[in-house]
């Protein structure tokens, strides 16, 4: 296959590029340096919008326009947003509903995983097909009977019911994972811990899940992070303002501040910050994660 | 030998204990939830009382509703801007990095611009929202940066106007998908032997070459990955209508999770509302088996080669 790729490149007259004069190429290389900055300020430019009018006062952002740099520091619209949709409250229930779904989404993968992929039990590869189609279905042919439900047992409005949710619908994607990993789990090890007079919960607990630890910490930050960003159905279950996440609290914004542009520009910092922090405290596993994806 | 067949069945069922909670909790989440829904869709039901059946009835008008063949046209749009545009920017990013900056700048620096494009892919989407909102409002940013740069003529209302709001938030997806894409491209081509490209190079292979010859090659399956991820996230795009134009204006960027969600919410009209999201689901399926058809058989066929 290499072969065949070099053999093909190397065909006569394609190896005018060697005669490049190496001065031009000397100055191409910023010329694509350049370009490669412009595209990076753009991709940029509105998370930089947002920072730079968040921090200038209203009369400031209306003289000098968003470009302008603030010329002091104000924090009126920090504050304003901060206060008026009692920014706190809402980290707490994104905090405890990301977590909870991650820790107990990750649990779940793994039970389902290992009676898949080690106890190999009958029906277990139609099981995963099932789980598939499953990861498919838009949350939007769930979402309204899951609201009649939560209403009819009670636990409409209430993070417990989202928590649930979130636990089950994250869990799809990692039992998926497990399983095709466990599947290939070396027999010998189980085999080993068996003699040694393991039983089943402790071959899962002392054997299978130290093995996995890196798998499984990239699972929980994926989880964490896609519940952090859900937005539809905790838009139709939380509905009271102390129960809502910092999702659905920015969502339920839009349009209300078009007179305020610079709450608007603090409320969207706001809203970035928690992520941005969270990017940088699991950069090294998501990268790491990011190549298990996509060699799978 | 019997004996020892059955005492390793005994074994396998006790394993059954541990897919218990699992396969409670997708019964009760997704299961009866789905069979629910696509029960609702054959029934006329305002959430009070019990629904009356009215069997085909839903999906009837649903077939000569032109707001629903208007989302599913908007969908497609949303396939361009999700899959088809970022893939093929990333793609080019992607080799420019690997290909070009780090060979003549270094490793560090390639990273560096990785780590920068993929910042928007981190925001959640109603944030994300909520930015553009900000920006692309009649009195937002981008109008005044227009204004006060002597473009002013170019100044619109970008969400508000009926054509140019479907474009405007096609571009928002392709600025919040370009990193994700990007970061797997880049990873798979950590997996490329950079030999193979000095060998190309010196075979007197251009840029251009080295990119479809080398590249795109090396990277299919990412491209399929991305393909299928990013065509069933396209289908179900919801949050990005609901923060910015609320499917606005007169129906311009209805997609069907914001029909659906429009007639379970606003007009109680729920039968048909889940026939809306019936449909949707079907196509879903249907477009993610064709695509995981195909894959496989070029899979067989590379196999083959």
């Amino acid at each position: 296959m290499t072969d065949q790729v070099l053999s093909a490149l190397s065909a006569p007259g394609t190896s005018a590029g060697l005669n490049v004069p190496r001065h031009r190429r000397g100055v191409l290389r910023w010329w694509v340096l350049a370009l490669l900055i412009a595209f990076l300020a753009f991709m940029l430019a509105p998370i930089f919008l947002a920072l730079n009018n968040a921090l200038k006062s209203a009369a400031d952002y209306a003289t000098n326009g968003p470009l302008a740099l603030p010329t002091s520091l104000d924090f009126t619209g920090v504050v304003g947003f901060w206060d008026y949709v009692d920014f706190p409250k809402k980290l707490w229930n994104s905090l405890l509903l990301s977590a909870c779904a991650a820790l107990f989404g990750v649990a779940l993968s793994l039970f389902n995983a290992y009676a898949i992929g080690i106890g190999r039990i009958k029906g277990g590869r139609v099981m995963l097909v099932i789980l598939l189609l499953g990861i498919m279905i838009p949350q939007e042919s769930l979402v309204y009977p899951l609201y009649y439900i939560a209403k009819s047992v009670g636990i409409y409005d209430s993070l417990f019911s989202v928590i649930i949710i979130f636990t089950v619908l994250q869990s799809i994607f990692g039992t998926y994972l497990l399983s095709a990993v466990l599947t290939s789990f070396p027999r010998e090890i189980l085999e080993a811990a068996r003699v040694d007079g393991a039983n089943r919960w402790q071959i899962l607990w002392y054997v299978i899940t130290p093995i996995l630890r890196p798998t499984l910490a990239v699972l929980a930050t994926f989880y964490f992070i896609w519940t952090w960003n859900e937005f539809l159905i905790p838009l139709v279950l939380l509905i009271s303002n102390t129960n809502q996440t910092v999702s659905v609290a920015l969502g339920n914004l839009s349009g209300q501040y078009v007179s305020q542009p610079t709450i608007t520009a603090a409320a969207s910092l706001l809203g970035i910050l928690p992520t941005v922090i969270f990017f940088l405290i699991f950069q090294r596993t998501l990268t790491k994660g990011v190549v298990v994806g996509a060699v799978k | 030998m019997a004996t020892v067949t059955k005492s390793y069945r005994q074994n396998n069922s006790a394993y059954w204990l541990y897919l218990f909670p699992g396969l409670i909790g997708f019964v009760l989440v997704v299961g009866i939830p789905f069979l629910m829904n696509i029960g609702i869709s054959f029934t006329k039901w305002r959430g009070i009382r019990m629904p009356t059946f009215i069997g085909l009835e839903n999906y009837e008008r649903l077939i000569t509703d032109g707001a629903f063949w208007m989302s599913l046209q908007h969908t497609l749009f949303f396939v361009v801007a999700m899959a088809v545009v970022p893939t093929i920017i990333s793609l080019i990013v992607a080799s420019v990095l690997f290909d070009y900056v780090s060979a003549r700048f270094g490793q560090q620096m390639s990273s560096f611009f990785r780590a920068g494009y993929y910042l928007p892919q981190i925001l959640p989407i109603s944030v994300a929202g909520v930015l553009w909102g900000w920006i692309l409002n009649p009195h937002g940013v981008l109008n005044l940066i227009l204004d006060a740069t002597g473009l002013g003529a170019l100044s619109s209302n970008w969400l508000g106007d009926q054509t140019l709001a479907i474009y405007s938030l096609g571009f928002v997806m392709v600025w919040l998908q370009i990193g994700y894409s990007l970061v797997i491209f880049m990873a798979g081509l950590a997996r490329v032997d950079p030999a193979l490209y000095e060998a190309a190079e010196l075979d007197g292979a251009g840029a251009a070459q080295r990119f479809w010859y080398v590249t795109i090659p090396m990277l299919r399956p990412e491209i399929f990955v991305i393909g299928l991820t990013t065509t069933i996230a396209a289908l179900k795009v919801f949050a990005p209508v609901y923060v910015m134009t609320n499917g606005g204006p007169d129906n311009a960027t209805l997609v069907p999770s914001f029909f659906s969600y429009y007639h379970f919410f606003s007009t109680v009209r729920i039968g048909y509302g889940a026939a809306i999201a019936t449909a949707q689901t079907a196509i879903t399926i249907v477009l993610a088996l064709i695509f995981l058809w195909v894959q496989a058989r070029q899979t067989e066929e590379a196999a083959h080669d």
